[in-house]
């Protein structure tokens, strides 16, 4: 009984010896979207590419996320193997030395497929820091009936002037339908991130090439001024309140006219389980104004790996897997082809059965229009078409969404809104040491 | 014409005691509804009350994303675990304070007090950094330490004035018969003060249980506790609200559920000492 007992424990032990050398376990921290879940369910491809690797999830909001992997790899806090980062902050943690570099992908990973637009906002110094899980851009969603009634037919590249008419045309507060729904809640990814891809059409900018703060232009001036007479005329009430979820709730259920805001929503109002006006939505490009730039943003969010992990070579065989070619193929034959991943790599552009899915070509099309390095007309020091990769831009963009969201409240005038906003971003910048 | 007066009093204060009972319960209500309802229905304008598709789909995919029994298990242990550490640690402190005050007593209560009036967010990452080098972050432990030491003015406050309640006579007599101070709290004072030991107890637990702060910020895959589980429901790109309402509904039942069968000490305790 007692050599029975003893070869029992003997074998558990090597077990237990033998499950700890050959698997690894790495931590992934994502964002809650449909496309980074759709992927916590197709883990069996990984597993069975890899048996050899555990993965856990961490899937948080996507501020709250940002937060805690900020606040992580900055003190080396090793809790992640495998961060979902936006194009914001790899630049910043790929300067720093944050970031394990991805240049020795394997050559079956092409990363010449990866689209130029992405790949440069996630390369510092030729070494590419993260790899794009899925991109997108923002454009025009309209609703075909309103503007069929109208009168009106939408161009594939609109101009603001056609937008504001167009506003005007389709707006009947009586039966609660506003010619336009845009963003108005205050914060550098919320109103700030769809005026500054505006003010980019205006030919605005956020600094000149010394860094001095530039709301004092007459091209800011033009460019709020037009955001509250769209939304003051035409939009809905409340709208300084409304994020992307408010306004997709209203085009959803009928309300907007039309509706400028990220590419991803296209899948949300065309999807008749959740839209009521499914079957009668038209994509358009964001507007311009003649002056090169169209008002649409650029963002991916990204796999990339901290320095201070013990895991690299499981977490790039994540990284690897889940970026690659054929988990965009695993995704269509399991989930079909509008379920696939958007806005990465030029070869899925090229595939005939993504080229019939209706949103397709529109959102490569805003995606290739916006150039992170040169957003706007005039030449800028930074990068980053609807944000200024600098780490002092969260709270700068944040303070500067207040003011602009308080005037479209109509606690304040346009005037006044970018008198603050240019005296509280020299402030800051001021304290950063970029002027003096 | 003095029973008009008091039926009419009755009355009032009976409908005033429904509105406001009903005013803080119906957040918790419209959770519940909106978690069996459709995204659609979630976001409907005006917003639907009865009249919708009844539907299990969200409790079917939180079960199906999230392993809830490991997150729901992580909060027994956490708000379990400091809830027995924090009385621990109190029942003698607030022993002393209340039975051999001494000069600086009511000093020493107010400070402790005042710990609580610091905002979290500026010794996070003192304390990141401390767990990082002690191994802590995303442990059990290490969460079970910080929620102690977190409640523990409260709790050290709670049970002094429910001491302070009872005659100190009563204490004098066990000791002339020969008790020690080891079964004169055991056998003479915790007797006494169970129902304010009760409501000490529930109330340390419901605040460890909606703990939100440190709870996100310390864990990561293995100690997240419900918190967290409520967390990877909400973006800000997509609708979620159904989907949310039903983790909601998930990660507050139990604890609904225990301060419902616990109710009557709840309130005596609460009652019984000078926090009225």
């Amino acid at each position: 009984m007692n050599t029975t007992f003893r070869a029992l424990m003997g074998a558990c032990a090597l077990a237990a010896l033998a499950t700890g050398a050959t698997s690894e376990t790495i931590t992934v921290a994502t964002v809650n979207n449909g496309d980074m879940i759709r992927m916590q369910g197709l883990m069996d491809d990984f597993y069975a590419k890899h048996p050899d690797i555990e993965v856990e999830w961490v899937t948080l909001e996507e501020n709250v996320l940002r937060q805690r992997v900020t606040q992580d790899v900055a003190t080396k806090g090793g809790q992640f193997d495998v961060m979902t980062i936006g194009t914001y902050e790899v630049p910043i943690w790929g300067e720093r030395g944050w970031l394990v570099s991805l240049n020795d992908l394997p050559e079956s990973y092409d990363v010449d497929d990866l689209l130029p637009a992405i790949r440069e906002g996630l390369t510092v110094d030729g070494e590419l820091y993260a790899a794009p899980f899925y991109g997108e851009s923002s454009m025009v969603m309209y609703r075909t009936d309103l503007m069929e009634k109208a009168g009106l037919e939408m161009p594939d590249a609109p101009t603001w002037t056609f937008i504001k008419e167009a506003a005007a045309a389709m707006t009947d507060k009586d039966n609660e339908v506003y010619g336009i729904c845009l963003r108005g809640k205050a914060g550098w990814g919320e109103n700030m991130a769809f005026l500054s891809a505006m003010a980019n059409s205006y030919g605005a900018k956020w600094f000149d090439m010394d860094w001095k703060p530039q709301f004092d232009s007459e091209a800011w001036a033009n460019t709020l001024n037009d955001y509250l007479e769209l939304m003051n005329n035409y939009g809905p009430p409340g709208a300084s309140g409304n994020g992307f979820n408010e306004n997709l709730a209203l085009f959803q259920t009928g309300k907007c006219g039309m509706w400028i805001d990220a590419t991803v929503a296209a899948s949300f109002v065309t999807n008749p389980n959740d839209s009521q006006v499914a079957d009668s939505v038209g994509f358009a490009q964001a507007p311009d104004n003649g002056l090169g730039p169209r008002g649409n943003w650029l963002w991916a969010w990204n796999l990339g790996i901290p320095a201070g992990t013990q895991k690299v070579d499981a977490a790039k065989a994540f990284v690897e897997w889940a970026t690659s070619k054929d988990y965009t193929a695993l995704v269509a034959s399991k989930e079909g082809w509008a379920n696939v991943p958007p806005g990465t790599r030029q070869s899925l552009y090229e595939n005939p059965e993504y080229q019939s899915v209706p949103f397709a070509k529109m959102t490569l099309e805003s995606i290739l229009s916006a150039d992170p390095k040169n957003p706007t007309v005039d030449e800028v020091p930074y990068v980053g078409v609807q944000f200024v990769a600098i780490p002092e831009f969260q709270g700068i963009g944040t303070a500067v969404g207040q003011q602009f969201s308080a005037a479209l409240a109509g606690q304040m005038s346009a005037e006044q809104a970018l008198d603050n906003a240019q005296k509280l971003t020299e402030r800051e910048m001021m304290k950063a040491g970029y002027i003096k | 014409m003095a029973r008009s007066v008091s039926t009419r009093r009755k009355l009032i204060t009976t409908l005033a005691a429904w509105a406001i009972g009903i005013a803080i319960f119906f957040p918790i209500l419209w959770t519940i509804l909106t978690s069996f309802k459709t995204e659609a229905a979630a976001i409907a304008d005006p917003p639907v009350w009865f009249n919708f598709h009844w539907t299990l789909d969200n409790y079917v995919t939180v079960q199906e994303r999230s392993n809830y029994f490991r997150h729901f298990m992580n909060s027994v242990i956490i708000s379990g675990g400091s809830t027995l550490l924090g009385l621990i640690i109190a029942v003698p402190a607030a022993w002393s304070m209340a039975f051999v005050p001494a000069k600086r007593t009511k000093d020493v209560l107010m400070w402790m007090l005042s710990t609580k009036m610091l905002p979290p967010v500026g010794v996070l990452v003192p304390i990141y950094l401390l767990f990082r080098d002690l191994g802590l972050l995303d442990t059990r432990i290490g969460l079970v330490i910080v929620l102690t030491l977190i409640n523990l003015p409260i709790i050290v406050w709670m049970l002094y004035t429910y001491f302070k309640e009872i005659p100190g006579e009563i204490l004098e007599a066990a000791r002339m018969d020969g008790a020690s101070l080891r079964s004169e709290i055991i056998h003479v004072l915790t007797p006494m003060a169970i129902p304010g030991m009760a409501s000490t107890v529930l109330l340390n637990i419901i605040l460890a249980w909606n703990e939100a702060f440190w709870t996100l910020n310390l864990t990561a895959a293995k100690a997240a506790p419900l918190t967290a589980f409520i967390a990877s429901y909400s973006s800000p790109e997509g609708l979620f609200y159904a989907k949310l309402s039903a983790a909601s509904t998930m990660a507050i039942a139990p604890i609904l559920i225990m301060g419902w069968f616990s109710q009557k000490q709840l309130v005596r305790g609460l009652t019984f000492g000078a926090v009225k």
